[in-house]
């Protein structure tokens, strides 16, 4: 079927969106693989599917969090101090 | 006996694999600790709180209480390790208490602040964006379905910040377990393997987590852009 062809071989990009994340693990055996490699190469729109997953990841990995302070660095070695010089006493 | 020297203070996620505590090493650093061994306690502390707060944060409203779960999870192991069996990794047993304590906060916390009240982004991705079994192409892309490019926000700017801002805020309408997993994997950069032990689940389910977690924010994601171009 022309229409398969030219988007990229059996798989349709509907089954390789869920494939997606298999694919970025390694999970997927070596035929299953090749087939969304082959998808890939040949359509723009898995293609770029594929880089949203993973600006998407990337994105998570840049979240800005707090850490934990010097005062309750302390108060934590304060409290494993106590702890065992209670355990010991 | 010398930990591994790791900074903390990194919004970076940490590679987990610089800490994963392997066999004999995990047994001896319990021992340290059982002993009272301070500096191994402040070296675990310091490696570890990092990739705890980004874990604790996905699950919880504000900084200031993801820090206190963590807080509080480093005191309830200072409490448990006498009776830690070693059944799992020492880290593992930490981020599993973690994760948990994390979880029942956010529970709390979401019954009295908005967060909630967010809609939660789809799963899947919209059928209507394919072409359907009637048509020719089955299963593929439409013209007006198909997913484009995002444009790269300037790092630092405002509306990357924004963007990231509002990307955590989909993230804590995942349901619980999908919520954890993402929180685990690429907010904080732990291993499957860790995610698997720390959660107790089975390397194809965290996959399955992983899946629909990821797929429900890249939709939301992809939505902010769109939202951004109009």
């Amino acid at each position: 079927m022309a229409g398969a062809k030219e988007h990229g071989g059996e798989l349709s990009c509907q089954e390789l969106v869920e494939l997606v994340t298999d694919y970025l693990e390694g999970a997927l055996d070596e035929r299953t693989s090749a087939r969304v490699a082959a998808h890939l190469a040949d359509c723009d729109g898995c293609a770029d599917y594929v880089e949203q997953m993973r600006a998407t990841v990337s994105m998570l990995g840049r979240v800005e969090t707090s850490s934990l302070d010097e005062v309750a660095l302390a108060e934590l070695m304060a409290a494993f101090r106590t702890f065992h010089t209670d355990q010991r006493g | 006996m010398r930990l591994l020297e790791v900074r903390a203070g990194t919004a970076a996620p940490l590679g987990a694999g610089a800490l994963a505590s392997d066999g004999m090493r995990d047994k001896e650093l319990v021992e340290c600790l059982r002993r009272g061994d301070e500096q191994a306690f402040a070296e675990i502390v310091v490696a570890w709180s990092p990739i705890m707060v980004r874990i604790a944060r996905m699950h919880v409203s504000t900084d200031a209480s993801a820090e206190e779960v963590v807080q509080e999870t480093w005191l309830a192991v200072i409490q448990g390790l006498p009776r830690f069996e070693g059944r799992s990794s020492l880290k593992t047993w930490v981020l599993r208490i973690l994760t948990n304590r994390a979880i029942s906060r956010g529970l709390r916390e979401s019954r009295t602040t908005p967060m909630s009240s967010l809609v939660p982004p789809d799963g899947a991705v919209d059928p209507n964006r394919f072409h359907s079994a009637d048509e020719s192409w089955p299963g593929h892309w439409t013209p007006l379905g198909r997913p484009a490019p995002l444009a790269d926000d300037p790092e630092g700017s405002a509306l990357a910040a924004e963007r990231r801002a509002a990307l955590v805020a989909a993230l804590q309408c995942l349901p619980e377990r999908q919520r954890s997993v993402v929180a685990m994997r690429d907010v904080a950069g732990l291993t499957s393997r860790e995610v698997c032990a720390a959660l107790e689940i089975t390397p194809v389910n965290q996959r399955v987590l992983l899946h629909r977690g990821r797929t429900a924010l890249r939709t939301a994601l992809e939505r902010l852009h769109r939202r951004g171009e109009v």
